[in-house]
C-alpha cells in the first residue's frame, strides 16, 4: 500500500451530495479480475456522454481543475461495498477525498488502499468549495501526522479525525493482513475455546 | 451489565483488543461470489498466503449470471471469465461452490439462509453490502470490501472498531397491503440514507416479531440503505422453526443445545442504545421512491415533496419528475420482481395472489427472477408458475439480474422500472434507467395495470 504523510495539491470540487458507488464506478465495469485500470471509468456516466464523448459539463473534464484531492458533497461513497470504487479513485490519481460525511464501507476501503478520507464540518466544506471556485489554483495541504487540513490561500485550517491504528498503517504503508497473520496463534486459541 | 443482542454476539467473537485501536473480530462464515473475490484470491496468491479456513467459506455465482439459458456457456466474455476464475479459485482452495446450474445456486443472501448456513449468534461477512440480510436471524452480518475479503481468507478474522448501537422500534398494527418492504422504505424515508452510518441497527417491536423470516430478511437487507453496516432482529421461535431441518442446520441434540444458546441472545431489558427511533405501524402505507436514493420515498398516495436544493433537483431531473407531482397513473413499461431484497417464495406468493385471474398490461416487460434454484422450484410446486404464465408473465432463472444489471437484464435508457430491488441510484438498472423501488405487491399491480395505481383503494 502507498504511504501517506503530507500532501499539497490543488483540488477538484464535486459539489454533489450522496455520491454513491454506482456513480463512482458503474456495475458493468466490475467484471475485471485485477485491481488496475478502474480510473479510466471513474464517474463514467457523468464523465462521458452515451456515445463516449467527454461530457464537458462534468467537473473532471474541466481542465481548470486539477489535482490529487477530490472535494465532494455530503455522504460520499454510499451504496455498495465494491472496493472498485476506491480503486478507481486511487487509479485516477486521487490521494485524498474531502467530504462532510463518508459512508462506512467506502471509508474503510479507501483507507485500505492508501486513499485518505478527510471528514470536515459542513461549514469548512463550503469554505473549500467557495475558495476553489474563486481560484482553481488554490493550494490545499493535508497533513496526516498533524491531522490537519489547511487552505493555503487563506490559512484557514481545521483538524480531522482518524483512528491511531489506521494512521500508523497509512504513514508506514502497512495493511491489515500482515497484522492479522501475526496474531494467528491467538486466533487459533480463540477457535479452540469456542469449539 | 445489560447487553444488547449486538453486544452479546460481538463480544463473543472478539479475539483480541488492540490498545487505542480496533479489535480482532472472529468471523464464523464467509460468503463469496464472482465479482468481489478474484482480486482477494489474487492478493493471497501473490503474497504466498494460504486460505486459513476454507471449510468456513461458501461460494455462489450470482452477480453477473444470465437469467435465461443458464445451461449454455455464458455469452459475455468478461462475465464468463469471472465465473471461470471463481470455479478455479474454489477448486484450488477447497472451497464449496454452488455454481451456475447447481440445485443450491442462487443469490448469496437467498441461498445461504435457505441452506441453514445462516444461524443466530454468528458473525458472517461477504463482499456485498446487502450481507446485512442475514441479521434477520440475530446474526452479525455485514458487507466488506475486497481487501477485507483477503483478510478473512488469510485469518478468518477482521480488524474492526466496534460500531455504535441503534434501535428502530415499530409497534402497532400494519394496514392491509403494507409489506415488510414498505416498512423499511418508510423507515429509510423518515431517517435518511446516512442516519445509520457508524451504527449497527436492531429492529424491535411487534411488527418485526410478527414477521416471517422472509419479511425480516427484506427489512435487514436494506439496513445499508440508511447507512447502517448491519441490522439485526432477535431470534425467536419463528427463527428456530425456519432453521430446523435445513441442510446445514444443527441436528438432534445439537440443535436443542443451540436453541438454548440462541434464546439467551435477545437484548436484555434495560440495555441502552446510542440512538433510538420509534414508529407507529398505523402510519405506514404502501411506499414508492421518486428519486435517486432509497431515502427519497413517499407513500404511494403522496405527492413528491417540494425541496429547494441542488442535489434534490438534480435527482428529480434525472427521474424526469416535478416537485409536488403525484406518481399515481404514471405509465410504467418495466417491472422487476427479484433481488436479494424481494425474491423469496413469500414475495412470489404475494405477486401471484394479485395477478391471479388478471392479465399483464401490453406495454409492460416484466422480469420475475427467483432468488435461488430452490425458490424457483417452490414456485413450480406451489402452482405459482401457472398463475404467472396464465397472466402472461414468464419466470426467469435465479440471479441478481436487473437489480444491478451486470448481466443482460438492463432497463433501457429513460425508461421507468418499478422494482422490488434495493437501490434506485442513477443508472443502477442500466445506463439512463429510472428506478422506482416498491414492494412485490405494488410491482405486481404495476405490471397488470401498466401504470402506478393507488393500491390502497383495491385493498380497503
Amino acid at each position: 500500500m502507498d504511504k501517506f504523510t503530507k500532501l499539497k495539491s490543488t483540488a477538484i470540487p464535486l459539489s454533489i451530495e450522496n455520491v454513491d458507488t454506482d456513480q463512482i464506478i458503474p456495475a458493468r465495469f466490475l467484471k475485471a479480475t485485477s485491481r488496475e485500470g478502474f480510473g479510466e471509468n471513474l464517474f463514467r456516466d457523468w464523465r462521458y456522454n452515451k456515445e463516449g464523448s467527454a461530457n464537458n459539463d462534468f467537473i473532471l473534464n474541466n481542465t481548470i481543475y486539477q489535482g490529487s484531492i477530490l472535494v465532494a458533497g455530503d455522504n460520499f461513497g454510499c451504496g455498495s461495498s465494491r472496493e472498485h470504487a476506491a480503486w478507481a479513485i486511487h487509479d485516477y490519481g486521487f490521494k485524498v477525498v474531502v467530504s462532510s460525511f463518508f459512508a462506512d464501507i467506502f471509508k474503510g476501503n479507501a483507507l485500505n488502499n492508501g486513499v485518505l478520507p478527510v471528514q470536515v464540518s459542513p461549514e469548512y466544506l463550503e469554505e473549500l468549495f467557495s475558495e476553489i471556485e474563486k481560484d482553481p489554483n488554490t493550494q490545499i495541504e493535508v497533513d496526516l501526522e498533524a491531522e490537519k487540513i489547511t487552505l493555503l490561500s487563506t490559512g484557514s485550517s481545521t483538524n480531522f479525525e482518524i483512528n491511531s491504528y489506521k494512521k500508523t498503517c497509512l504513514i508506514n504503508g502497512y495493511d491489515d493482513i500482515d497484522f492479522l497473520i501475526s496474531n494467528k496463534a491467538e486466533i487459533e486459541k480463540f477457535e479452540n475455546t469456542k469449539a | 451489565m445489560k447487553k444488547t443482542l449486538f453486544d452479546k454476539v460481538w463480544d463473543a467473537h472478539v479475539v483480541k483488543e488492540i490498545q487505542d485501536g480496533p479489535q480482532i473480530l472472529y468471523i464464523d462464515k464467509h460468503l463469496i461470489h464472482e465479482v468481489t473475490s478474484p482480486q482477494a484470491f489474487g492478493e493471497l496468491e501473490q503474497r504466498g498466503i494460504p486460505v486459513f479456513r476454507p471449510d468456513q467459506i461458501v461460494a455462489t455465482a450470482d452477480h453477473n449470471t444470465p437469467t435465461i439459458d443458464q445451461h449454455l456457456p455464458v455469452k459475455d466474455v468478461l462475465s464468463r471469465n469471472q465465473l471461470t476464475q471463481l470455479t478455479k479459485n474454489c477448486e484450488k482452495n477447497n472451497i464449496t461452490l454452488y455454481g451456475l446450474g447447481h440445485k443450491y445456486n442462487g443469490i448469496v443472501h437467498v441461498m445461504a439462509p435457505e441452506l441453514g448456513i445462516t444461524q443466530p449468534g454468528m458473525t458472517m461477512v461477504c463482499g456485498d453490502s446487502h450481507t446485512s440480510t442475514h441479521g434477520a436471524f440475530g446474526t452479525i452480518a455485514f458487507g466488506i470490501g475486497t481487501s477485507q475479503v483477503a483478510q478473512v481468507f488469510a485469518s478468518q478474522s477482521l480488524l474492526l472498531q466496534k460500531p455504535k448501537s441503534l434501535r428502530v422500534s415499530v409497534n402497532g398494527k400494519l394496514k392491509p397491503g403494507v409489506l415488510p418492504k414498505d416498512v423499511i422504505l418508510y423507515v429509510i424515508a423518515k431517517l435518511g440514507t446516512n442516519a445509520g452510518t457508524g451504527y449497527f441497527c436492531e429492529y424491535a417491536g411487534n411488527v418485526f416479531k410478527d414477521m416471517s423470516m422472509e419479511g425480516r430478511m427484506t427489512v435487514c437487507n436494506m439496513s445499508i440503505e440508511m447507512g447502517a453496516r448491519g441490522g439485526m432482529i432477535a431470534p425467536d421461535e419463528t427463527t428456530f422453526d425456519y432453521i430446523k431441518g435445513r441442510k446445514f442446520a444443527p441436528k438432534g441434540d445439537e440443535f436443542d443445545k443451540k436453541v438454548a444458546y440462541w434464546k439467551t441472545l435477545p437484548t436484555d431489558e434495560g440495555a441502552t442504545f446510542d440512538k433510538e427511533y420509534h414508529f407507529d405501524a398505523a402510519d405506514i402505507e404502501p411506499m414508492i421512491t421518486y428519486g435517486t436514493n432509497p431515502g427519497m420515498g413517499i407513500k404511494i398516495t403522496e405527492n413528491i415533496p417540494i425541496e429547494n436544493n441542488a442535489s434534490f433537483e438534480k435527482s428529480l431531473a434525472y427521474m424526469n419528475f416535478e416537485k409536488g407531482q403525484s406518481l399515481i397513473d404514471q405509465k410504467i413499461n418495466y417491472v422487476f420482481i427479484g433481488s436479494c431484497t424481494n425474491s423469496r417464495i413469500e414475495d412470489f406468493r404475494v405477486a401471484a395472489s394479485f395477478v391471479k385471474g388478471k392479465k399483464k398490461a401490453n406495454n409492460v416487460t416484466a422480469w420475475f427472477v427467483p432468488g435461488s434454484q430452490q425458490v424457483a422450484q417452490q414456485i413450480v410446486e406451489e402452482g405459482l408458475k401457472e398463475v404467472f404464465e396464465e397472466a402472461g408473465f414468464k419466470l426467469r432463472q435465479p440471479g441478481c439480474s436487473a437489480c444491478l444489471a451486470m448481466n443482460d437484464d438492463k432497463i433501457p435508457e429513460g425508461e421507468y422500472c418499478v422494482s422490488t430491488s434495493n437501490r434506485n441510484f442513477e443508472g443502477r438498472q442500466g445506463q439512463g434507467s429510472r428506478t422506482i423501488l416498491a414492494s412485490p405487491l405494488v410491482a405486481a399491480a404495476t405490471a397488470i395495470e401498466g401504470k402506478i395505481i393507488d393500491i390502497t383503494k383495491q385493498l380497503n
